[in-house]
Order: C-alpha cells, then sequence, then structure tokens
C-alpha cells in the first residue's frame, strides 16, 4: 500500500520536465513552410523557422536590418526583400491560423517587437523546465535557436512533445525521475 | 611527333583548366575587367592572388575576432563545412566536387557581398571579386 501511494506520488510529481498543460497534437502542429524562396535565401544559413512564430512587427524590423542579422551580413536584393518580407507578414503570428501562434501573442506585449523568438515569454514558458545540461552545456545543441536539434519534426511544422529528441540525452527523463 | 605531343599536352593543359568555367563566372569576370579597365592600364585576375585573399586574416571591428573565408569554409573548398555560428551545413567550394557552383550569377554577386563584407568589413573590389573567384574555379 506504501509502495502504491508513493507510486502515484512520484507520477505526479514528475510529468516528465516538460510544460504542465497537456499537449494535444495539433496545438503543437505549426503551418509548415511551404516557400521556396524563403527556404533557400534563409533556410541556406540557418533553420527556416516557420513565420507563424513572429508577430508582423517584428519581421518587418528584422527585414529592414539584415546587414546586422545577428551579427552576420544577410542582405538581399531589395526585390527578394520585399517578396520575403510579404511572405513573412501573410503567415505571421497575427495572420495564422495555428493555435500556436495565438499563444504566442497572448503573453507579448503589444509595445515588444521581440526579434528572437527565443525571448517570446510563452516560447520561455514551454522551454523553461529543461535543464541547462541539455540545451547551452549540450555540445550537440547548443541553444535553444536550433529547433530542428531537439524537435525531429520541425521542418514539418510538428512541435509536438512526442517528437522530442534531445541528442546526446536521451536518458534525460530518467535521469529528471530518479532525483 | 614531338611537335604533336606537345601540342596534345598544351591543348589538354587548356582544356583542364577550363573545365569548370561556367558562363555566370565569364560574365563576371569581364564586368569587373570593364570596371577596372577605366582605372588602369592592364588588368588580370589571378588564382594565386585570389588564394592570398582566401586565407587572409581580418579582425572583426567589434568583437576584434579573426575572420577569413576559411572560418565557414575551411582551408580545402573540396570540404564541407559548417556555418561558424548556426552550424548548418555549407556545401563544398570547389567546382570539382560540386558541379552546382558557380553556375548562377544571382547567387554568386549576393555571397560576394555578403561574405566580403562579414569577413573583410567592407565590399570587395572588383580585383578581389575577380581574383578570388579565378581561384575558386580552379579548385
Amino acid at each position: 500500500m506504501k509502495i502504491l501511494s508513493i507510486l502515484i506520488l512520484v507520477c505526479m510529481v514528475f510529468p516528465a520536465y516538460a510544460d504542465d498543460d497537456s499537449s494535444s497534437g495539433d496545438d503543437n502542429q505549426i503551418t509548415a513552410v511551404d516557400n521556396k524562396q524563403y527556404l533557400n535565401e534563409c533556410g541556406s544559413c540557418h533553420f527556416a523557422y516557420q513565420p507563424s512564430l513572429l508577430p508582423i512587427r517584428s519581421w518587418k524590423k528584422l527585414m529592414l536590418q539584415l546587414a546586422d542579422h545577428f551579427g552576420d551580413n544577410a542582405e538581399l536584393a531589395a526585390e527578394e526583400q520585399k517578396q520575403l518580407t510579404d511572405y513573412l507578414v501573410a503567415n505571421s503570428a497575427d495572420l495564422s491560423p495555428d493555435k500556436f501562434a495565438k499563444k504566442l501573442l497572448q503573453g507579448l506585449a503589444k509595445d515588444e517587437t521581440p526579434l528572437r523568438i527565443t525571448i517570446i515569454p510563452y516560447f520561455v514558458h514551454e522551454h523553461d523546465k529543461i535543464p541547462k545540461k541539455a540545451i547551452g552545456d549540450n555540445p550537440e545543441v547548443k541553444s535553444l535557436s536550433y529547433c530542428n536539434k531537439c524537435h525531429t519534426g520541425a521542418e514539418t511544422g510538428n512541435y509536438s512533445e512526442n517528437s522530442i529528441k534531445i541528442p546526446g540525452y536521451e536518458r534525460l527523463n530518467d535521469d529528471n525521475s530518479s532525483h | 611527333m614531338k611537335i604533336n605531343s606537345e601540342f596534345i599536352f598544351v591543348s589538354t593543359l587548356l582544356l583542364s583548366s577550363s573545365v569548370y568555367a561556367t558562363e555566370a563566372v565569364d560574365e563576371l569576370l569581364e564586368e569587373y575587367q570593364q570596371v577596372l579597365q577605366s582605372e588602369q592600364e592592364e588588368v588580370s585576375f589571378t588564382a594565386e592572388a585570389g588564394e592570398i585573399l582566401w586565407f587572409q586574416e581580418f579582425a572583426d571591428e567589434k568583437s576584434g575576432k579573426i575572420r577569413q573565408c576559411t572560418t565557414c569554409h575551411t582551408d580545402d573548398l573540396r570540404n564541407e563545412a559548417k556555418h561558424t555560428r548556426t552550424g548548418k551545413l555549407i556545401k563544398p567550394m570547389a567546382p570539382s566536387v560540386n558541379e552546382e557552383r558557380l553556375t548562377e550569377i544571382k547567387n554568386i554577386r549576393k555571397w560576394l557581398k555578403r561574405n566580403c563584407k562579414w569577413t573583410l568589413g567592407r565590399e570587395c573590389s572588383a580585383q578581389e571579386k575577380g581574383d578570388v573567384l579565378t581561384f575558386i574555379q580552379a579548385q
């Protein structure tokens, strides 16, 4: 009896280390990138973040400062810059039908224009229980900016929890629940 | 007979050195040449000068860190490489192992502009661009 109650307690206390809200597949599925130009131009240097991960104001600001794109020069010809901005705006969090996009916008102050997805409150909340050793201190991941390192379905817009696999850290769940 | 074999040797040389020539590069080299011809008498682009530029070290104004072409592309252009910040795979630069290289004029312009600004802190001159293209072409 005692053992049983301890077991129940353990199960209640350690629902892995993910967030507390129950994850429904649909909520964590966002519209995939289907724009070849975007995949080519932006995706040649980094993971092609889905446009619904930032609001219109962020995309506009970011696309106007490509000469210093987080320390890199990512300048585009004027025409391409406009075409890509149009794509990003049309599919931004503000205009996207994705439930996920609405959650992203909910916690974000209207006068804030984040240029990094990783500082959006909802994003921070979703990742704040992951130990440092799994991401920042994990040489195979390094940063939360590399979505597709752990979200194996990131390219197709699938951010559901059951598709997460942290490289070099398979036993993370086990480590966590043994404390 | 001797003349013949010499002839064959020379033509093979010529052929092998032009294997990776592309219309895109030809067009760009001509463009750079025209720019330079208005300023100087003799214009020539060499792989040697391009190689020197490829390995030259530049200190980034903000961070003070050394930047060079090899920071992302590695010493051997036939290698696959990784973007120094994002870790994204960069396919080999050498046309001998990656036939897609130097085929699209728009692409070449874009990357020369971006990467010169990142590496040297300024746009490259017509001479530098001509030399470095000639160097890459020979890989």
